[in-house]
């Protein structure tokens, strides 16, 4: 093994024993976690030596895209799971999340570069500075919107979030000074970059040592470690949250159960509560997907991409159960990316067809895509992974 | 033969069992009463009938039909009737409208139909353009009984016609229902106001604990006082 | 509504029977107006200008409300919000390209840009697309009625819907922009004082109003609109009355269906056709409906015209793309003051 492969299995090791200590009902937690990080390292071991670099690289920038994506999910399963908020707009909580990350941790661009780049501030915080602001200004804007909608019809909210992602979406193509539209803000820098170059100077020399194998292109690797551990953090704190009285208050707000138990003024404010916790987790996800893309740009927070394949994902992984949002963004990513090989094997049917019709492929796994989701609302509504039944003694009295 | 019958009829709302057991019926031109206290299933009784709850078991006749569980579009061909006791007015339609909407299925004019109902309630013809919801509640019932007399019925239903009413729209509204059955209606009515529903009616029905208790012409059941002390509040 | 004559209020529910009152709404409204105006005045618009952007503003609300009135009485019938409506217009406009490049082409019907094939796509594609949503509501929603789903999961059939019927428009007809006469020549005339207009634009307007008097006339004479009307008023009584819900719904979907196809139609002339055109014009649709009160057609009416105006004279002073956001504003104002909207009773 050689000591490039050893710093990949290193890295995707991490994700590796995430999810086996979180599937293992092993007790107690310390041998747990020491029995999956075995396991986790085992398989990423494994993985790195029997696998092609080509299609490891692959894997990896699938797991990393499917993991920010289940970020969103999960930020979308406290708002839709458990309280019933029908938010078709987080495209706008995801791009706020993404702009700001990137405002807040690039530097303002200087010389040349300042004609071409135009941006509100640039202040060169470290990247968990980023996505804390992205959070929490995805949470005030949620705040601005709940504020008229959650009071009113559940349609009401609906539509006003569509209204708020197009006129998002339309800001970042048109306010040059704010982000740099409709160019692309480029030069989103990327945590532990220097572990690919000539290592990082607050790191210990044995660490960087140990990642110096590893090349610019190699940086995925790194990059799925740390979105890995913010899902996993992110998951953890939301099982911790729902299994909490305020999980349960926000299951009874959904089930319209609470007129027995509080009053119009609690159900506001857990309403208020959720959507903005879920918008914060969607602006965390923003963030994640702004330091991976290094460039981004209006375009890349479209209906499509930033609110409906979410929608697809937890519908079919289970709304209201984490591991279900989580199920959900792997496979219908996986169904997203799988659909790509498919058209671009049917190329040559489709160039018989028409001339026109290989260059339209994606649009017919969009069609795929919105059957899908009108097959599950239509015959599987509660999703591969249906909501657990939380069995709580005061249900018995209603 | 009597025009409806209900045979030992058990029903209810999802798992909940409202009526356990119920027996009635009605002869043509007949006015017939169902009272009894709260919750006993007065209502549950007349929605049974009109199709829109399904009897668990039990079978519901009429004209020598089995009605069991018919949608209500098909048994108001068959001339049934029903009014409900809320909600029983379309607000946003005039009177006329809601009159139309009464004769629905009927092809061809309905001027004759209307006539009718304005002769025997003129309070709705001097405000046959004006929206329902605006009217009062005596005059909403008015719109609402008319609307279900639109199609000559054989049997009108009624279910609380005097709920809400102030005293003399209650004199008014039995006045009516006597003069309907006069022109040859059968009618089955829920009353809460026992008293006087059963001094106009035929025949009446105590139904209690989703079961009818006791039977018997209206004046004799009023006149009973183990009917009265049980199930009429004294 | 008794409230407001009650002597005893606190000066706060006052303020608040106030702020929530019809008029408040109104007065609001021309406010929005009148900052407009001053706003167009700082940026040294002229008045001619800000008089021609009513005007077309005008124009552009009688499209918009082809479509609001369709979703409006959708919502008043089967009491679910479709999200799918604006993606059914576009679908509307591109089927009725279809028809224009099968059809042999005539000449321009002068003045107008568009020749009889426009008029016979019109004829052929509404009634389709009525019939068309009619199949689609029995294949999604009847089934999701039937169950007594949560509304919600309409909205989210439709939402599923409305991506489905833009990616066959994707697949069909391509991701670009399109005009119906690629080429052809579009000049407008002088209306009156300086505000010049397509003749096109005048077809449209002029086209629906005429729709709108028809749905109207529809109604309030038929039997069959009486009976839209009753089952949106009362469902449970409409079917205790003999009215054949199913009945209710095709006519619904064909009155709803068909005018959103028109509107797509006309949208398109007057603009180009598009893909995302349906799905951005969502939002000034239902910001038109919610002002007009959600299942209020003559609502929804208004609700348009007042859209169609405060976007076009927005752009007098900012930059007119922002147009949805000026809908939006609007549609948040309503909904901060009177959720219910013009035409409902307030609670």
């Amino acid at each position: 093994m050689t000591p490039l492969l050893l710093a990949k299995s290193a890295l995707l090791a991490v994700p590796l024993w995430l999810v086996t200590s979180s599937l293992l009902p092993l007790k107690p937690s310390w041998l747990k976690h020491l029995v999956s990080l075995a396991i986790g390292f085992g398989l990423a071991a494994a993985a790195t030596f029997f696998i092609p670099a080509g299609g490891l690289s692959y894997i990896t920038s699938f797991i990393l895209m499917a993991s920010i994506y289940a970020v969103l999910s999960l930020g979308l399963n406290v708002q839709w799971g458990y309280t019933g908020l029908f938010n078709i707009g987080i495209a706008a909580f995801f791009a706020i999340g993404a702009f700001t990350s990137a405002l807040v941790t690039t530097q303002m661009p200087t010389g040349i570069n300042a004609t071409f780049t135009k941006q509100l501030m640039g202040l060169g915080m470290p990247f968990w500075l980023g996505l804390a602001a992205a959070g929490l200004i995805a949470g005030v804007l949620a705040w601005l919107i709940g504020k008229p909608t959650l009071r009113l019809r559940d349609d009401y909210l609906a539509i006003a979030t569509i209204g708020i992602a197009e006129i998002v979406r339309l800001v970042f193509q048109n306010e040059r000074w704010l982000a740099n539209g409709p160019q692309p803000l480029r030069g989103i820098p990327q945590p532990l970059q220097c572990l690919t170059g000539n290592g990082c100077d607050w790191l210990p020399g044995f660490v960087n040592d140990f990642f110096a194998p590893l090349a610019p292109r190699d940086y995925p690797y790194i990059y799925v470690a740390i979105v890995a551990l913010v899902l996993f953090l992110t998951y953890r704190v939301l099982e911790r949250a729902i299994r909490s009285p305020w999980g349960r208050a926000l299951r009874a707000v959904r089930e319209e159960e609470a007129s027995a138990a509080m009053n119009g003024k609690d159900v506001a404010a857990f309403r208020m509560q959720s959507f903005v916790v879920g918008a914060v987790i969607m602006g965390i996800g923003g963030g994640l997907y702004a330091h991976y893309m290094v460039s981004i740009d209006y375009a890349h927070f479209d209906p499509l991409y930033g609110t409906f394949l979410i929608w697809v994902m937890l519908m079919l992984g289970g709304s209201g159960n984490n591991r279900g949002a989580i199920l959900g963004a792997f496979v219908v990513w996986g169904i997203w990316s799988g659909t790509s090989f498919a058209v671009d094997a049917l190329r040559p049917a489709l160039a018989a067809i028409s001339p026109a019709l290989p260059a339209r492929g994606p649009y017919i796994r969009l069609l795929f895509i919105s059957l899908l989701l009108l097959f599950i609302v239509l015959y599987r509504p509660k999703g591969i992974l249906p909501e657990e039944k939380v069995v709580s003694l005061d249900r018995d009295l209603t | 033969m009597p025009l409806l019958t209900v045979e030992n009829v058990v029903s209810g709302y999802g798992e909940m069992q409202v009526l356990r057991g119920v027996n009635l019926t009605v002869g043509h031109n007949e006015i017939v009463s169902i009272v009894g206290p709260n919750g006993a299933g007065k209502s549950t009784v007349m929605k049974l009938v009109f199709g829109l709850l399904k009897p668990w078991e039990g079978a519901v006749t009429f004209d020598g039909r089995n009605i069991s569980g018919m949608a209500p579009e098909k048994l108001v061909k068959l001339g049934l009737s029903y009014v409900p006791q809320v909600e029983n007015v379309f607000p946003n339609l005039t009177v006329e409208e809601n009159l139309d909407m009464g004769g629905y299925t009927l092809s061809g004019s309905l001027d004759q139909q209307k006539e009718r109902v304005y002769e025997l309630f003129p309070r709705l013809a001097e405000r046959r353009r004006q929206r329902a919801g605006k009217m009062s509640g005596g005059e909403r019932q008015m719109v609402a009984m008319g609307r279900a007399l639109m199609l000559d019925p054989k049997l009108l239903m009624l279910d609380e016609p005097s709920a809400g009413l102030a005293p003399l729209l209650v004199d008014m509204i039995f006045e009516k229902v006597v003069e309907v059955n006069k022109a040859g209606v059968a009618v089955l009515m829920v009353e809460q106001n026992a008293k006087k529903s059963l001094a106009l009616a035929d025949r009446g029905y105590v139904l209690a604990t989703g079961q009818n208790q006791v039977d018997g012409p209206g004046e004799k059941l009023l006149g009973d006082p183990e009917v009265a002390r049980l199930y009429l509040g004294g | 509504m008794t409230e407001n004559s009650s002597p005893a209020l606190r000066p706060g529910e006052r303020v608040r029977n106030l702020l929530t009152s019809r008029a408040f709404i109104y007065v609001l409204l021309g406010l929005v107006l009148l900052g407009f105006v001053i706003a167009a005045q700082a940026k040294g618009v002229s008045a001619n200008s800000l008089l021609s952007l009513f005007v077309r503003g005008t124009l552009l609300g009688g499209t918009l409300a082809l479509g609001a009135v369709g979703v409006t009485l959708v919502f008043a019938v089967l009491k679910m919000a479709n999200f799918a409506h604006g993606d059914t217009m576009t679908f509307g406009a591109y089927m009725g390209l279809l028809v224009i490049m099968v059809l042999p082409k005539g000449p321009p019907l002068a003045p107008f840009s568009f020749g009889y094939e426009f008029l016979l796509a019109l004829l052929i594609v509404v009634p389709l697309i009525g019939l068309f949503t009619f199949g689609l509501d029995q294949a999604i929603f009847r089934p999701l009625r039937a169950r007594r789903a949560q509304p919600i999961m309409f909205a989210m059939a439709a939402l599923g819907l409305a991506f489905g019927l833009r990616s066959l428009v994707y697949i069909f007809w391509g991701a670009d922009f399109t005009y119906y006469y690629v080429g052809r020549a579009r000049p407008a005339v002088e209306l009156f004082a300086g505000v010049r207009v397509r003749p096109d634009q005048l077809f449209i307007l002029g086209l629906a109003v005429v729709l709108i008097v028809g749905v109207y006339l529809l109604l309030e004479r038929t039997k069959i609109g009486k009976a839209m009307r009753a089952t949106a008023d009362n469902p449970d009584l409409a079917r205790v009355s003999g009215i054949d819900t199913n009945r209710v719904i095709l006519w619904t979907w064909l009155i709803g269906g068909g005018l959103a196809a028109a509107g797509g139609m006309l949208y398109a002339l007057d603009v180009q056709l598009r893909p995302e055109m349906g799905w951005w014009l969502l939002l000034p649709l239902f910001a038109s409906v919610i002002l007009g009160t959600l299942g209020n057609a003559y609502g929804a009416l208004a609700g348009a015209f007042v859209i169609g105006i405060v976007w076009q004279m927005s752009s007098a002073f900012i930059n007119p793309t922002y147009g949805h956001g000026v809908a939006f504003l609007v549609m948040v104002l309503v909904l901060l003051f009177r959720p219910e909207g013009l035409f409902g009773r307030s609670k």
